[in-house]
């Protein structure tokens, strides 16, 4: 079958920022009327690509090509008026005004400077009816659930006489059947012969509705293929970057140790953050969660620690019944959280490594009893050194410390709450080789010391490396729970996470 | 690594030198328009001199500029501090004016004791609206400021209430210890600020839930707590401010005393180096930023302008003070890149995670390759 | 249709949420009228009502310049100053060179469009919040006055004077001023380019979400600017029309005009955060302002402070009605709303 001409075509394309290659040498097309996902792992470039080709980055090398004419875009206004529409996973879109006006804001219909209003809600309610829509278009868009805000967002795009539909991440916050809403429509645009680029990390979604992919992995090529010829499995091995054959033996921990429950919950679970899941967590133990960006591991740490509220189920520990309705309940009952967003959620940038440090520990005492300083600078001093945070000054502001040493700095604030159960949301990433091997020794102590770790990661060797037993998450949902023995391999891992059934 | 640490103690030495140079600036120019400008004398065993008078005047201002350098390191404001200091003193005046004798000291501590009760009552008020019905607090003191110089004209019933009390009088006018009482009431509240805020833990929460208010509730502090305690304060601070200024001239105006106050002292706090978006805080610079704002008054008096050019003056600095705290504005004149500006805050939504964490991941790989 | 139907098919019978704070307010104002009416002989004359639009005719010119900027989500603190402002410059230019009414009325709108585009620019191109620029502005406009003349300056010239004097008869012993006939030209031009024209649309979008407007390729940095211009030109206007119902320019005139004209435009059912607010409401709400003053002189016996606790209140309720059944918003406000 003859392939049709790219409507996109990228080649050689480097982008590089400062102290890092975002992108390298990397090649992608896109054909008219297919649906092409562009999967990786974090920082696997992604992004970076999308945002060359949509105009708001420039290119460092490499061309682009729209309709086999080299372009190169100012910006996302530019990309837009050649045809490359974006929608992004938050809609970038006004609530407060209208569906209408949201489709048309910039380019009413107008009669001698003035908007004709009539005009502009024919137009938007065709166009709602040729994505086989009914919407009062009348209405603010904030009050339209969200699935509805984002086939809005694609309305105004393809509105604009689209060529190219760029999706990143639409579904991320979808349920189910505003994703098969969502797919509806995509499959129509597909038809009518808009190239559709889309970006998903969600694998049943990308199997369900794309051609064709493109995978990246550290700014870097893998390659092209057509969906329906690579396997879950081999996919997740291209986007880990290990083929399966060649994966090392990984030297298992010590089998699990039998002991007595921390923490046990049943049927805990948030509408639109994670499933129903029942999961128990012993003393001394390390339960590693494994899953994709975006699969809800984040989800479960953030309701054992009260971050969020649950919509159901409950919680016990120590075989007590407990509500743990916010962090300061989840702190009382000695539960510690390092969030994987050290930047929004866990560090307070202006403040010195040393605040930071003891801001927990201030904060369960109130602010009427300070820590005393002598012992402000002993706890500090002392994890400074365990942890070997560099620069080790304890008066320097946090925000000028590496990803590592925050990282640490971090740890550090809950370790001095002796928690009974530590809580790391991707402790390692975008952490130094250096620093990763020290925080993953520090896991093994703790827990060899009686502390309970859950230990989140995408990294499945560091998971099956630590963890005595491995949860397995995956599309927002708890899949599995695995004891972590001589059967349990990355490849066994690697199925769950990619197909929800062992191999 | 030193080259980063060079470049924070650059920065944090850069807060507080601009205000100190435009003050010594001010200082100077004074020294040349006016002769014996640096003199103190004593005379009946209480000291005067020009910069004497800077302190008493600028006391009251110093108040309020306290009580809204906590506000505003939350990464709030208040605009009722006007009309807080303008009840404060309505109502200290009219107790003391049904007083038979309004010498007596106790019926004055009474009538002072009401009018900081009510002070109080007014700042946990807004605290309430901002930090557990969740209104902007620019709006939610809005309110208050409206509301507030209606209160104060009812309480002096739309009259100036006149009063003869010597025991009050002292507050604002009077000396103790050979200095004026007022600079001694400043020393001490900025001294128990001081206590309160960066001997106990509460700088650190004010300072850690307007950094990041987020990151704080993740590491369990009450921020709603936290934002009461501090309204309330600036509540007090306005309050003994109106108590200064309805001494010092023995009369209580509901309609003009304190009249755009709270202009001034956001002013005094953004001049000292405090950010209007929250975070950290200086005392010390708001200080700075009040004597400025006095001695310029002051200054503009003695170089013979007339005193209702202060406002150009006010107009200038302001304009001024904030283009150079401006990182947009430092980067466009300067064409250099200190630092990169800091992340505009983030909406009270969030988006959602995945993004985030995408965000966090180049900047991981970033600080990766830094760190080999 | 399958199952995925995305109507809110419930809202269409209610009434539009939109409209509620611009509903109530209208009720609040009827109530205040009939209220008033059995209270008071000779309240309800029409001639009563019209008087409210005699005596705040400036205030409404001043409050539709602040909803383009509050709906854009800002906020201009220099109005009054900049009224104030163009009082006297108007004054002073008519009695010292004495130059022609047209001219001096030209150069006061001009400069009041000026001071407001430098504010405009310099909150959106150096990233200041509004909060503090218009406060500067506020300074400036002020201090101009007083490096200007710190007296009150009375204005003879014939045109201001012919303006002040002329009544528009409208039958039945009622009246109103030209200054009212301004004011309502105004209100329709400024309710047309809010509804009809993009620039107007693009206020809402910048106000309700200025991220989302920038992607969406919206002209961010022009409408702002152009916000704050049309504050200053319609501030520069209420001078004049002030100068018309006091004869007279003065640098103490208009203090504190920023809260009436901010408190008319929440009353109004704008929203402070931006992004909703409708030019009906403001005009409501500068009634409901001078009914509340017609109704003190009515009474006689209440003073006139009762005015501002009167409007604290409505705020308070109005503020605490729109966080609680307020239009659902899907994000925070835009860096631009928030001076705090």
């Amino acid at each position: 079958m003859a392939e049709p001409a790219p409507i996109v075509r990228m080649s050689g394309i480097g982008k590089r920022f400062p102290g890092v290659k975002a992108l390298d040498g990397v090649d992608f097309r896109l054909l008219p009327g297919e649906v092409h996902a562009l999967m990786g792992e974090n920082g696997a470039g992604k992004s970076t690509l999308i945002k060359v080709l949509t105009g708001v980055y420039e290119v460092d090398e490499g061309r682009v090509e729209l309709a086999g004419r080299p372009v190169a875009f100012s910006g996302p206004l530019a990309a837009q008026r050649a045809g490359i529409s974006t929608v992004y996973q938050e809609v970038n879109l006004c609530g407060n005004l209208s569906v209408a006006e949201n489709i048309y804001i910039g380019r009413e219909p107008r009669r001698f400077g003035r908007i004709q209003w009539s005009k502009m809600r024919r137009g938007a309610k065709a166009l709602m009816d040729r994505l086989e829509l009914d919407v009062d278009v009348s209405a603010p868009l904030a009050s339209c659930s969200l699935a509805v805000q984002q086939m809005v967002a694609i309305a105004r795009a393809v509105g604009v006489e689209a060529k190219v539909l760029v999706l990143d991440e639409p579904t991320s916050s979808l349920d189910a059947g505003e994703v098969a809403q969502l797919f509806r429509v995509m499959r129509r645009l597909k038809e009518e012969g808009i190239a559709i680029l889309f970006v998903s990390h969600f694998l049943d979604q990308v199997y369900e509705v794309s051609d064709r992919m493109t995978i990246l992995r550290d700014g870097r090529l893998v390659g092209e293929y057509l969906t329906r010829e690579l396997p879950q499995v081999d996919l997740v091995a291209k986007m880990i970057g290990r083929e399966l054959a060649a994966l090392e033996k990984l030297e298992g921990r010590p089998l699990a140790r039998v002991a007595e429950p921390l923490i046990e919950t049943r049927d805990l679970g948030r509408p639109g953050g994670i499933a129903p899941f029942s999961l128990t967590i012993r003393r001394g133990e390390v339960f590693g969660l494994a899953g994709l960006l975006g699969s809800g591991r984040t989800e479960i740490a953030r309701l054992l620690f009260g971050a969020d509220l649950a919509g159901g189920g409950s919680v016990q520990m120590g075989g007590k019944p407990v509500t743990l309705r916010s962090p300061r309940a989840a702190m009382a009952r000695k539960i510690a959280f390092c969030s994987e967003n050290r930047r929004a959620e866990g560090l307070v940038d202006e403040l010195t490594v040393r605040e930071n440090i003891v801001l927990a520990l201030q904060a369960s005492r109130g602010w009427s009893r300070p820590v005393p300083r002598r012992r402000q600078d002993e706890l500090v001093a002392k994890y400074i050194a365990a942890l070997n945070i560099r620069p080790g000054d304890p008066d320097q502001p946090v925000g000028t410390l590496s990803g590592g040493n925050q990282q640490k700095v971090l740890l550090a604030r809950w370790l001095i709450m002796e928690p009974r159960l530590l809580i790391l949301d991707e402790p390692t990433r975008g952490v130094d080789v250096g620093a990763k091997a020290e925080i993953q020794r520090l896991v093994a102590e703790l827990s060899d010391g009686g502390m309970a770790v859950l230990f989140v990661s995408a990294e499945l060797e560091e998971v099956l490396r630590l963890s005595h037993r491995v949860g397995v998450v995956r599309d927002r949902e708890l899949v599995a729970q695995l004891d972590n023995d001589e059967a349990l391999t990355t490849d066994a891992l690697m199925n769950k996470i990619a197909s929800g059934v062992p191999s | 690594m030193s080259q980063e640490r060079n470049l924070a103690r650059a920065l944090t030495a850069h807060r507080l030198f601009w205000p100190v140079a435009v003050l010594v600036a001010l200082l100077v120019l004074n020294v040349v328009f006016t002769d014996g400008f640096l003199t103190v004398q004593m005379r009946q065993g209480h000291l005067y001199g020009s910069l004497i008078d800077i302190l008493r005047f600028g006391a009251p201002l110093i108040l309020v500029a306290l009580g809204m350098t906590l506000v505003i390191a939350t990464g709030g404001i208040d605009l009722s501090v006007g009309s807080v200091v303008a009840i404060a003193g309505a109502l200290a005046c009219l107790r003391i004016s049904d007083l038979t004798d309004q010498g007596s000291v106790t019926g004055v501590l009474a009538a002072v004791g009401v009018a900081l009760a009510v002070a109080l009552v007014l700042g946990a008020w807004n605290g309430v609206l901002v930090s557990v019905i969740g209104i902007q607090p620019i709006i939610a003191t809005l309110i208050l400021m409206v509301a507030g110089r209606g209160l104060a004209q009812l309480i002096t019933d739309g009259q100036i209430i006149t009063i003869n009390s010597a025991p009050y009088k002292l507050i604002g006018g009077g000396y103790w210890l050979t200095l004026p009482f007022g600079i001694l009431v400043v020393t001490a509240l900025v001294a128990l600020t001081g206590f309160l805020t960066r001997r106990l833990a509460l700088g650190m929460f004010i300072e850690s839930v307007g950094g990041n208010a987020e990151a704080s509730r993740l590491s369990g502090i009450r921020s709603s707590g936290v934002l009461i305690v501090v309204y309330t304060f600036c509540g007090l601070c306005a309050g003994i401010a109106g108590l200064m200024i309805s001494s010092n001239v023995s009369s209580a105006d509901g309609n003009y005393a304190g009249l755009w106050i709270e202009l001034d002292a956001i002013l005094a706090v953004v001049i000292g180096g405090t950010s209007l978006l929250g975070g950290r805080f200086s005392i010390a610079g708001t200080v700075l930023g009040a004597l400025i704002i006095q001695t310029l008054t002051t200054t503009i008096y003695s170089i013979g302008v007339t005193p209702e050019t202060t406002l150009l003056f006010k107009a200038l600095v302001v304009t001024l003070v904030c283009l150079l705290q401006s990182p947009s504005f430092r980067r466009k004149a300067f064409r250099r890149r200190a630092r990169p500006a800091p992340p505009p805050p983030a909406p009270a939504d969030g988006p959602s995670d995945a993004s985030v964490s995408d965000v966090t991941a180049g900047e991981g790989r970033e600080e990766t390759v830094r760190n080999r | 249709m399958t199952e995925t139907t995305a109507t809110l098919p419930e809202t269409r019978l209610t009434f539009p949420r939109k409209y509620v704070p611009v509903a109530v307010t209208a009720g609040l104002f009827v109530a205040m009228l009939v209220a008033g009416g059995i209270r008071y002989e000779g309240f309800a004359s029409g001639q009563v009502v019209l008087n409210v639009f005699v005596d705040n005719a400036f205030l409404l010119v001043v409050a539709v310049g602040m909803t383009f900027v509050i709906v854009a989500g800002g906020i201009d603190l220099s109005v009054g100053a900049v009224v104030a402002l163009s009082t006297m410059i108007s004054a002073s230019l008519l009695a010292d060179p004495g130059l022609p009414a047209p001219l001096v009325i030209a150069l006061v709108l001009a400069a009041g469009s000026l001071l407001g585009l430098g504010m405009g620019a310099v909150i959106h191109y150096f990233e200041i919040q509004p909060f503090i620029v218009t406060l500067a502005g506020m300074f400036l406009a002020r201090g101009l006055c007083y490096v200007i003349g710190t007296e009150s300056i009375p204005i003879t010239d014939g045109t201001f004077t012919a303006v002040a004097d002329a009544r528009i008869e409208l039958g039945a012993g009622m009246w109103i001023s030209p200054s009212v006939v301004i004011a309502a030209v105004v209100v329709l031009v400024a309710g047309y380019v809010l509804h009809y024209t993009r620039l107007g649309r693009a206020v809402y979008a910048v106000g309700g979400d200025r991220q989302s407007a920038l992607l969406m390729g919206l002209p961010v940095a022009r409408t702002t600017i152009a916000v704050y211009t049309i504050s200053g030109l319609c501030s520069a206007l209420g001078g004049l029309l002030m100068s018309f119902y006091m004869l007279s320019g003065y640098g103490l005139n208009a203090v504190g005009m920023e809260l009436d004209a901010i408190a008319a435009v929440v009353i109004g059912g704008a929203l402070l955060t931006g992004g909703s607010g409708y030019l009906v409401g403001t005009v409501l709400g500068v009634l409901v302002l001078g009914l509340t003053q017609t109704i003190l002189s009515f009474e006689g016996t209440l003073s006139p402070w009762w005015t501002s606790i009167f409007i604290g209140l409505l705020l308070f309720v109005f503020i605490v009605l729109q966080r609680f059944i307020g239009v659902r918003r899907t994000r925070g406000g835009a860096p631009v709303a928030t001076a705090a």
